[in-house]
This record gives structure tokens, sequence and C-alpha cells, in this order.
């Protein structure tokens, strides 16, 4: 594979991988909203694979392994159980309303794209061009968890940002060292669990998972 | 056979980790609370004695030190035992030892869960101070110093259901907390900019500063150290923390964890900083009076008896001071025979004072658990139903009202004579201003006598003032140990002064490079400058006592004895007196409260002449409560509230603000 191909697939899996955030935003199902969570972790190993491949760098492979463990396998099931367990199958409830959401992501796109044009021109990886990609998905992702008023989606939202930051490491340095990943994927993991306790304490306390009944927890 | 040598900091190593450990043990045997008692405390207390008696033979030693291998990376843990932290390690051991003993029993109707975590933390406790007395780098000064703050803080918490000791534990721990950020900042200006390892001890020596940076890192350390020794004005947690701790742990705390800021203060000033101004001096001393003469007042007010002692501990933190300041002016004009002679002074009063304060507050325990009362005037007579506490405490306040052959008459004495010896120092304005602080010593001396008297008189003396107080039983064997030790210690000390004095020289000698010397006049007196001007000696004051009072009792029984008619006494036309007519401890400080009225805020609710069921409620609180710390709460809750304005409980809200930074940062930076 020579080098302008592997470009080429890597640019194509960023691509979608910008796709699928805009696609999140979209969603109002939640049950999709997990597998569509799962289809981006698939595209960053695949292009997590490729960069390792063409660069020859052979902890990417494992970092590119993880990722599939965690956030393809381990992570979705973990939420499709918790769903299962709390019984919630609604559609995803927005604060704003989704093409108005969709617009505005739109102009965040653009804005990385102006934003990441100068620190790309400094980077000499075979990548360079997808650090605005990357930031465009970290923003979408933090636009999706301030516009979504369900504790779960928010969860998702969270997650997909780590995903996002994950790809501009891959593709900015060819990925952080091995240690400093796996001590990433470690916290993601435990946030999750933390998450579905707190799903739990959440219900139990307001008999719902809306965030806006914790408003009442201020006190004035 | 290699011959494998172990030094002093070695052991003394092990027996902070022993420490540790037996803490550890003590939690896990939380279901058998008598083990604790009977097992883990007076193994501690050995252990303590064996750090005592390690700073002993490290007095004469050259400087041990030794790196762990632990730490951050290029900063590992380094310890160092010189003549100054050993003489702090032998307060420690010496005034723990008596305490732990005193522990065992003290703690043996505490529920077993408790009891379980109180060894642990008191353990830690012991072992963090060691630490902060061995410590040769920053980090690790630091570190000991948090756990020492921490676990004295669950130690005061003990009874963390009562509000109150919530509220006591919070402020103390406040304050040690902005202290400790002041201490950090002083070793950040010591260390100077030079990188991660610059914070080891050797290197802040190394590191020489202009005498602005001095001032700062000296400014700093004053107010951190400062407000861990309950210096004005940061005293306030003190008379609320001690009270609320068990009696062992105020002991400690009182005893051991005031010296331990004495130490670190001294450390900074004399061993890190190599430039010394003249006016430090007097800033120290100044602060010393005012803390002494402040603590004095206020003790003599007290209705409460352990906090009567907790501001005791604060004149005496007031005269350590002075004795610093004093130390301080004198080094700065070179004359270090009079420098060596005041810390001398200041280094035998912390030792005497951890060794009767400690005394006087697991007293004030075995009261407590005897009577379950710690105001003083629902005590009285105690002498009768508690004669081990109460001769052991006989001479706890002996010692520290100053009376010789006691020791706390020793080091006021030397104290006294460094200012006595003062004149001829090239700045007149010290020359005035010393006089005048001599003064001011010698009124918080008699007035801690007074203190002494009221809090001995009013809980022993006269008659019981509550009927239940007949039935108040004696210490147990463990509690009558660890006092008899602390009280026997506050004997030794009074009567071998020569002796301390000389084990004292290799401080000072190692602090200023001048011992005090005691050559010339033997090992009965106690000689600071010249046999000529001024000497004391315990034994022979001791004799002549003896003496004159055994020829009075004698002249007494045989010559008027027989000739005596027995008639009752004159009852001022009270034939009825009950014990309620006693003197309170109200009344006793009353006088003083009159004297120094400008210096309390008093409440005070008198019964109307015609009232059926008189009341009469007084109470003095401290003007600088309501004068610096309320307004500064009032200042933090102000700026709070403004923050509130921003926080509207809202995840949504709060991710707008993440989202919007984000993106002005990205934009503009």
């Amino acid at each position: 594979m020579s080098l302008a191909l592997s470009t080429q697939i890597i640019n194509l899996l960023a691509a979608i991988l910008l796709l699928i955030a805009f696609a999140m935003i979209s969603q109002r199902r939640i049950l999709s909203l997990i597998n569509l969570f799962a289809l981006q972790g698939f595209i960053l190993t695949m292009s997590t694979g490729v960069v390792a491949y063409s660069t020859a760098q052979h902890h990417l492979y494992y970092s590119a392994g993880l990722t599939l463990l965690l956030k393809v396998l381990v992570l979705p099931w973990l939420l499709h159980r918790l769903i299962r367990k709390l019984k919630i199958k609604w559609d995803v409830e927005t604060l704003i309303n989704i093409p108005t959401t969709m617009l505005a992501g739109i102009v965040l796109v653009i804005f990385s794209f102006d934003l990441a044009a100068p620190i790309s021109q400094l980077s000499d990886s075979v990548t360079r061009g997808l650090i605005g990609i990357a930031l465009a998905s970290v923003l979408l992702s933090l636009l999706m968890m301030l516009t979504r008023r369900k504790a779960v989606s928010q969860v998702v939202g969270f997650l997909s940002l780590e995903n996002g930051l994950f790809f501009a490491a891959t593709s900015a340095t060819h990925g952080m060292p091995l240690v400093v990943e796996l001590g990433i994927a470690l916290d993601v993991l435990v946030a999750t669990f933390i998450f579905g306790i707190f799903f739990f304490q959440i219900r139990e306390t307001f008999d719902s998972l809306d965030i806006s009944h914790m408003e009442t927890l201020k006190d004035d | 056979m290699n011959e494998i040598s172990v030094l002093p900091i070695d052991v003394a190593g092990g027996i902070i980790l022993l420490w540790i450990a037996l803490g550890l043990i003590g939690l896990a045997l939380q279901r058998s609370p008598s083990m604790i008692c009977r097992l883990v405390f007076p193994l501690g207390a050995a252990l303590a004695l064996l750090l005592a008696a390690t700073g002993l033979w490290a007095l004469a030693e050259t400087p041990n030190i030794a790196v762990l291998p632990l730490g951050l990376p290029d900063l590992p843990l380094h310890l160092r035992l010189d003549p100054l932290s050993a003489f702090f390690l032998i307060l420690l051991g010496g005034t723990a030892f008596g305490v732990s003993l005193y522990s065992a029993g003290y703690f043996k109707t505490m529920a077993g869960g408790m009891l379980g975590l109180l060894s642990l933390e008191y353990h830690l406790f012991l072992a963090s101070m060691a630490l902060v007395i061995l410590a040769d780098d920053a980090y690790m000064f630091m570190v000991a110093w948090e756990s020492m703050a921490l676990s004295s803080y669950f130690l005061v918490t003990t009874d963390h259901k009562i509000p109150d000791i919530r509220r006591a534990g919070f402020l103390y721990l406040l304050i040690a907390h902005v202290g400790a950020i002041a201490i950090l900042l002083s070793f950040g200006v010591m260390q100077a900019g030079h990188g991660i390892a610059a914070y080891t001890f050797d290197a802040m020596r190394a590191t020489p500063l202009s005498s602005f940076w001095s001032s700062v890192a000296f400014l700093l350390a004053l107010f951190g150290f400062g407000a861990k020794a309950g210096v004005l004005p940061m005293h306030v947690w003190l008379p609320e923390a001690h009270p609320a701790a068990p009696s062992p742990v105020s002991a400690l705390m009182s005893g051991v964890m005031l010296k331990t800021a004495i130490y670190g203060f001294l450390r900074v000033t004399f061993d890190l900083l190599d430039v010394h101004l003249w006016w430090w001096g007097v800033l120290v001393l100044a602060l010393g009076l005012l803390t002494a003469v402040f603590g004095v007042i206020f003790a003599a007010v007290q209705g409460d008896m352990k906090r009567l002692l907790a501001y005791s501990s604060i004149e005496n933190i007031g005269l350590l001071l002075v004795g610093i300041g004093l130390t301080i002016i004198f080094h700065v004009y070179g004359k270090n025979a009079l420098a060596a002679l005041s810390l001398t002074a200041t280094l035998y009063h912390s030792l005497n004072h951890a060794f009767f304060k400690s005394l006087l507050f697991i007293g004030t325990g075995s009261i407590l658990h005897a009577t379950g009362e710690r105001n003083m005037g629902r005590l009285g007579g105690l002498i009768r139903r508690m004669p081990w506490v109460a001769v052991t405490l006989l001479i706890g306040v002996l010692s520290i009202a100053g009376l010789p052959p006691f020791n706390g008459f020793i080091s006021e004495w030397l104290l006294l004579q460094a200012f006595l010896l003062s004149p001829g120092l090239p700045n007149t304005h010290i020359n005035m201003l010393i006089p005048v602080a001599a003064a001011v010593i010698a009124l918080a001396a008699a007035l801690a006598a007074y203190v002494m008297v009221k809090f001995y008189g009013i809980i022993f003396l006269g008659q019981f003032r509550e009927p239940g107080l007949a039935d108040a039983h004696d210490a147990g064997w463990w509690e009558r140990l660890g006092l008899v030790w602390l009280a026997s210690a506050c004997i030794v000390l009074g009567l071998a002064p020569v002796y301390v004095v000389q084990k004292l020289d290799f401080v000072t000698k190692m602090l200023l490079g001048q011992g005090l010397g005691n050559s010339t006049s033997g090992w009965l007196f106690v000689a600071p400058v010249d046999i000529e001007r001024a000497s004391y000696s315990p034994v022979y004051f001791l004799l002549a006592v003896l003496g004159v009072m055994s020829v009075t009792a004698w002249v007494v029984h045989h010559y008027y004895h027989g000739r005596v008619s027995r008639v009752p006494a004159w009852d001022c036309g009270f034939p009825a007196q009950t014990a309620r007519m006693q003197d309170t401890a109200e009344g006793f400080g009353q006088p003083i409260r009159r004297l120094f009225e400008p210096f309390f805020k008093i409440e005070r609710e008198m019964p109307s002449p015609f009232d059926v069921h008189p009341r009469y409620h007084g109470q003095s609180d401290d003007k600088i409560w309501f004068f610096l710390y309320l307004p500064i709460k009032l200042m933090v809750q102000s700026l709070s509230s403004w923050t509130s304005l921003i926080q509207h409980g809202r995840i949504h809200v709060y991710l707008l603000y993440t989202f919007v930074t984000l993106i002005v940062l990205l934009a503009f930076v």
C-alpha cells in the first residue's frame, strides 16, 4: 500500500468520522445513538490501524486493538445493558431543535477548519489534513452534550468527545505514548461505570433521568 | 564478620515505621478494645522512650543523613538527624511516653471501632511529628507537616457527633492549612527558583538570598509556624480545639505539636537563612510579649479547665517567641554568648512546657473521667478523692507557675537573666525596649502563677461544689504511671539544670556556633555567664527549703503543741457554711477581668434583687475574633455569593460555559 493510498484511506475515514458526528447530533433514538458510537469507534480503530501500517509504528497497533476492545465492544455493551436495566427506549429529547443544532454544527466545522489550517502547515505527518476534522468532531460532541436533555445521551457525547481527542492524537502526532493511552482508556471505562451508578441514583431520586430535575438540588 | 554500624537515624526511622505499624495493628484489633489498650498503647510508649534515648544519643553525634528510596523524581525524601532535631526528638519521645502510658488506661472505656481508628490516628500523629522533626527537604517536611495536621484533626474530632466539636475541628483545619500555605511559600522563596533538586534543606542553606528575600521568607515562616503555634492573632483555634479533643490528644497537641512549630521556626530562621536583620528580632519579641500577656489574661478568666490550659499554652508559646526574638537580636549584634543564653532558655522552656502542660492536660482527663465535668465551677475538693491526680498535678502546677525547685523556674530565670544581661547593644531603641519587655515577662510569669492558683485551688481544694463529686474515683494504674512519669520529669528537669544545659549546648553550638558553657561552676550551680553575677543551685535551694520547713515543723511540734486550745473558728457571722459560699472560678478571675477590661468583650446577665431563682451568666469573649475573623468571614461570604450568580444548577449551562470558553480560547489564543 503506497503512502498516497493510505493518505487517501485515512482522509476517507476522517470524513466518515465527521459524518457520524453529525449523524449523532441528528439522531433521535437512544439505541441508534449507541450503535453510532460503536461505529465511530470502529472507524477510529481502522484509521489507527492504517496510520500504524503506513508509518510502521507498532505501538499504534496496540492502541487500535485497545480501541476496538473498549469502544466498539465493551462500552456499547455496557450502555446497552444499562438501557435494558433502566428500561429506557425513549426518543431523545433535545433542548434546541435538531435543524438548528445541525446549522450550529456546520458553523463549528467551518470554524475548526479555519483554526486548524495554520497548525496543519506545521505538521509533517501523513495525516496533517485531519486536525481540523478531529477538532470539529470534538466540538460537535460537546455541542451534543449541550443540547441533550437525558443523562445517557450526555454520556455518549462525552465518550465520543474522547474519540475525537484520540483521533486528533493519532492523526497529529502518531499517537501518544502507550502508557498514556492505557491510562486514558482506563479512565474512560471507570467514568462509564461511575456514570452507570449515577444513573441509578438519579433515577431513584427523581424518578426520571431528565437532568433538568437536578436544578432542584441547588439551594438558594 | 562485617561490622554493621547502626546510626541513630536508622533507629529513629525504624521507630517511626513501627509506630505506623502499631497504628495499623490497632485498627486490625478493633474487635478487642482491651487488647488495644493493654498492648498497642504500651508498646507505643516503649517506642517513644526509645526515641527519646535515640535523641539523647544523637545529640553529641555528627549529623546523620539518610536518603529514602521514595519520593518525587529528582527529589527523593531526605532525613537528617542533627542536634536540633535530636533535642526535639527527646522532647517528643519523653512526652509521648507518659501520654501513651496514660492513654492505655484512659481509652479503655471506648468502643472498639472508634478505639481502633483512634489508635491509628494517634500513632500516625506521633510518627508524622517525628518525621517533621527529621525532614531534610521541603517536600518531606510538608508531607509530614500535613499528615500531622490531618491526623490531629481527626483526633480532635473524635467525638464528631457533637456540632461544637466539628466546628472546632474545622477552625483548626482551616488555620492549619492557611499556615501550611505560608510555610510552603517560604520554602519556595528560599529555594529561589533553582529547580526541584533545590528543595533540599542543604541546597537552601547554600543559596544566598538578598536581605529583602530573606525577610520575605522569614515573615512567611513566622506567619505559617505562628499559625500552628498559636501566636496572636492566629491563636483562635487553640482554645476551641484543645477542649474538644480527648485529653491525651490535647496533651500531645499542646505539649509537642506546638513545639514542632517552634522547631520549624528555629530551623528556618537559624539554620536555613543566613542573613539576619535586627528588626526581625524586635518583631518576634513584640509578638511574643503580646501573645504571652494576652494568653495569660484570658487564662485567668476562663471557667472551663481545658480552655484555661489552652490559653496558658498560648502564653507559653509567647514566652518561647520572646526567647527566640531575643536570640535573633543578640545574634545580629554579634553577642553570641547572650544569644546562646536566650536560646538555651527557649529550648529549656519548650522542654519544660512539653512535660508540665501534658501533665496538666492528662490530669484534667482523669478529672473529666471521674466527674464528667469540665467546668471548674462544678468541681472542688477533689484532693480528698483523687490523691494521685492531685499530687502529680500539684507538681505540674508549681512547675508551670515558675516556682523553684521545679523546672519552670529555671527556664524563666534563664530568660530573665538574658534580659538583665542585655545592656550594651549598639541600638539605643532596643536598649530602651528590653527592660520594658523584661517587665512584661515578669508580669506574665506572675499572672501565670495566679492562674495556676486558681486552677488548682478551685478544682482540688475546698468542699465539693456538687454532691456527685463525693463519688469521684482516682485514676487507674496506667493513668497513674503516665502522671507519675511526667511529674518526675518535671522534678528531674528542675533538679539537674546543669546537665540539661550541657546537653543543650550541642544545639546552641550548632545554630549559633557558641554554647553556654558551664565549666567553672561545677555540677551544682547553673551560672549562665559568670558565677559572680548570678547562679542558681536547685539542690541547695531544695535542701534549704526542706531544712527551714523541718526546723519550723519541729519547733511548732515541740514548743507549741499541747498549749493550743481548740475553739470553733470565727465564722464571720455565718454559722451555716455551704459549698456554694466558696470562691468560684468566676470570682477568682474577676479582678483580672476588671483590670484588663478593654481586652475582653464581656457579656453579663445579672439577676435582679427580687428574682426568686437568681441566675448569673457571664461570658468574656476574645475581641480579636470579632474584629479580625468575622470581617474576613463576611468578606469571603459575600465573594462567594457573587460566584453563585453564575451557578444555576443546570448541567447544560455548565457545559455551555465550557463550550464558550473553549471556543473563545481557540479563536483568540
